[in-house]
């Protein structure tokens, strides 16, 4: 059993928790993940560990309420517990200084990206942060990316906050005006798939990390698998990170849809 | 009165030679061979209830009666692990269960799960006397079950062993076969065992990928009971490799590390259309339902059921794939496989078992791709024809395409059982380890113990892809080697 220590609700839907894991917070690295089960009964579904405090023995996850599974872990208060939490799992993030660094994340994706921020800083980098949301509540983590990056550009779609605009337009902006050696994305598929659209056309290399549909988390099921340079690839263990104008957005997207209610309601027997 | 050495009651004790006299062997070898009473196909398509009920008492005295106790038994040969099968035959044949279950238990950790799941018919019964006679041999392999599900009650009220003093820590990696057995002979050495395992369920393969109708969870637990009663602890949420280190492990104290890892990952035939939705690994389709509780009320992990399916591949994963798949309610459940029926790698009863609940075969076919909807999901598969050539490396046809002879055939769901290659977190992970091209690790076959001494391995991480009682067999071969490697280190006991 893993205890919930803290919770702090970032909008109506995002919710951060800090959970006991001591084990976990000892390894974990930026860019790894964890598969946590909130009941039994309950789903194994991948989260991003945005942040590890070693001492305190716990580790920070930031989950957006999307289905039946995130709505029973966000529905858990400080105190109750989820019954499991395993890893840290996948490739940690690679960190070097390579000169100025683009960090861009939509949605609950700038949770994953927080320590990625941090680390390409402590690096030695240039680090601007570009936050993207469709509104501006739903901008999460500014002032914790914000003492690790130089410059922090706030995106909305509706101009609530920040500039109005999609995250393409921040990172194009920054592209204009200054030599970028490296642009790190993470966020909801269709935005990862458009960022790196925009990077491609300017040959600057670019890395994504992908949060896909898993079971186990540690190669066993297979059904996190994407095409990457036309080979299939385990985002559990070859991931999350890859080099995003290599990976194949649109099977990605397709993938994510595997139990939507469309495909769900086809192939339920007692409908027929 | 429990005896550890089998030649106390061996072949020439009074009781055994007064069984053997009691009938003569014409009149035993007349005896038919028992049938094993099923669940029938209309019932058990409908259910996960374990399709082979277990011999009444009845039938297994006189199936116990039809082995000759031979001088020199070869079955014993046949047994990866030697089990003194005529030893706990012969026990049943007398009425006395627990010290036949208690014979089975000085050479197998998981005796109820391996009379369930070996291929007796290519291991001990293949080497039976009566296989020389034209006669179907004695069923070993039920008769094992006999005697173990016998005693299962007892295992689990088994008293617990006071406080020990116990020697040092041994770390186990992955509670399948492998691990349990390991651990089991360990705690009986007198190690402070813990087993991690990274799933939320201890059993490995024995829960995730075997199904219900064959193996029961239940037998499963009951083995994991009796060395929860042995003073092995089991810690789940735990991969070595990531949670934990080596070097972690050291640090706690652990002394070994046995990794028994399996064979995780999912082989695919990298073909057009293999990533479309409703296309998927049988590990995948059998976690989901075995592990996760797909379709069943209370379980929030979904799964495709399909209408029709096919599962590509004929080894016996892809008869527990195709068999699940018509108990998840499909129309029509294929079998599609490359080679004829002969060289299928299944057991011959999963195959039997598989066509008696309306699966069909369709041998000598293989996919070349996978077509979609307009919603991306697979809506028909493209199979190549094939014929048998000149024999491979196997010692089995080639099979070959025919050119040009494809046929399509509508399908919406697609389980891929093609093979499985060793998990590589461990082998990835831990630094001047051997690992052969094949992704396994490379260990001293007679003491498992790999190139990192405090590092022993055995299962499928080992061998790539196995049966539980080979698995079996290398856990208790790690358990001798390590112990006798930390009794002549100075960290030893």
């Amino acid at each position: 059993m893993f205890k919930i220590l803290e919770k702090e609700r970032f909008s109506e839907h995002v919710v951060k928790f800090v959970v006991e894991a001591p084990m976990i917070a000892f390894s974990r690295r930026p860019g790894h993940f964890v598969i946590v089960r909130a009941c039994e009964g309950g789903e194994r579904i991948p989260l991003t560990i945005a942040d590890a405090d070693v001492e305190r023995g716990t580790i920070t996850l930031v989950i957006q309420e999307v289905g039946v599974s995130t709505a029973k872990i966000c529905a858990l208060e400080p105190g109750d517990s989820l019954i499991d939490v395993v890893g840290p799992l996948g490739q940690a993030t690679h960190i070097e200084k390579v000169g100025t660094v683009v960090c861009c994340g939509g949605g609950v994706g700038v949770a994953p990206l927080l320590p990625i921020v941090k680390a390409m800083k402590q690096a030695g980098n240039r680090v601007v942060t570009v936050l993207a949301a469709r509104t501006r509540e739903l901008i999460i983590l500014e002032e914790q990316v914000a003492p690790w990056s130089d410059e922090v550009i706030i995106m909305t779609d509706d101009g609530s906050y920040g500039r109005k605009g999609l995250v393409t337009a921040g990172v194009e902006e920054v592209i204009n005006r200054e030599k970028v050696d490296l642009v790190v994305t993470i966020g909801p598929a269709v935005m990862m798939k458009f960022v790196s659209k925009l990077t491609a056309g300017y040959g600057i290399p670019t890395m994504c990390s992908l949060n896909t549909i898993m079971v186990d988390g540690t190669g066993m099921c297979g059904a996190c698998r994407v095409t990457v340079d036309g080979r299939t690839r385990f985002v559990c263990i070859d991931g999350p990170e890859f080099d995003a104008h290599k990976v194949d957005f649109d099977e990605m997207l397709m993938r994510l849809r595997s139990y939507d209610k469309s495909i769900m309601e086809d192939d339920d027997h007692e409908k027929q | 009165m429990k005896s550890n050495n089998p030649a106390a009651d061996g072949r020439d004790a009074a009781w055994r030679v007064a069984l053997r006299d009691a009938m003569p062997a014409k009149e035993r070898t007349a005896i038919p061979r028992v049938k094993m009473p099923e669940l029938s196909p209309e019932v058990r398509v409908t259910n996960f209830e374990e399709v082979n009920r277990g011999l009444t008492p009845e039938q297994a005295l006189t199936e116990s009666t039809r082995c000759l106790d031979c001088p020199d038994p070869q079955c014993v040969t046949g047994c990866p692990v030697a089990i003194d099968i005529p030893g706990f035959i012969k026990n049943i044949q007398r009425g006395d269960l627990p010290e036949a279950a208690h014979v089975l238990r000085l050479t197998s950790a998981l005796p109820a799960v391996c009379g369930r799941v070996c291929p007796q018919e290519k291991q001990c019964e293949s080497k039976c006397i009566y296989n020389r006679m034209k006669k179907p041999p004695v069923a070993i392999g039920y008769l094992e079950r006999f005697a173990a599900d016998s005693q299962s009650e007892n295992v689990a009220d088994a008293p617990v062993p006071g406080p020990k003093d116990f020697k040092c820590k041994i770390a186990v990696a992955g509670s399948g076969p492998a691990g349990l057995s390991f651990a089991g002979d360990m705690a009986s050495r007198g190690y402070d065992v813990t087993v991690f395992e990274a799933l939320h369920e201890i059993g490995g393969v024995l829960k995730y990928g075997i199904p219900e109708f064959r193996l029961p969870n239940r037998v499963v637990d009951v083995e994991i009971e009796a060395l929860r009663r042995m003073g092995v602890k089991f810690v789940t949420d735990v991969v070595i490799g990531k949670t934990l280190s080596m070097e972690r492990l050291e640090e706690m104290g652990f002394k070994g590390l046995f990794v028994g890892s399996g064979a995780g990952l999912p082989g695919f035939m990298n073909i057009p259309g293999e990533n479309l939705i409703g296309v998927m690994s049988c590990n995948e389709y059998l976690t989901r339902i075995n592990l996760m509780g797909a379709g069943r009320h209370g379980f929030d992990t979904p799964v495709l059921r399909g209408h029709t399916v096919a599962v590509i591949g004929g080894g016996n994963t892809a008869m527990d794939s195709v068999r699940t798949a018509r108990r998840m309610g499909a129309e029509r459940a294929l079998v599609v496989y490359r080679r004829g029926e002969e060289e299928m790698p299944a057991r011959k009863e999963e195959v039997e078992h598989a066509r008696q609940e309306g699966v069909e075969f369709l041998t000598l076919h293989n996919p070349v791709e996978y077509l979609p909807d307009e919603l991306g999901r697979v809506r028909a598969m493209r199979l190549q024809r094939m014929k048998l050539g000149e024999p491979d490396a196997s010692g089995r046809r080639r099979p070959e395409p025919i050119e040009g002879d494809i046929v399509e055939m509508p399908v919406d769901l697609v389980i891929v059982s093609v093979g499985v290659s060793p998990n590589p977190l461990i082998p990835n992970h831990v630094k001047g380890i051997g690992v052969s091209r094949r992704g396994t690790i490379e260990v001293n076959p007679d003491t498992m113990q790999s190139a990192v001494p405090t590092l022993f391995a055995g299962g499928d991480i080992v061998r790539g892809g196995a049966t539980v009682i080979l698995a079996m067999g290398d856990g208790r071969r790690a358990a001798a080697g390590m112990d006798a490697w930390l009794s002549g280190s100075k960290d030893g006991a």
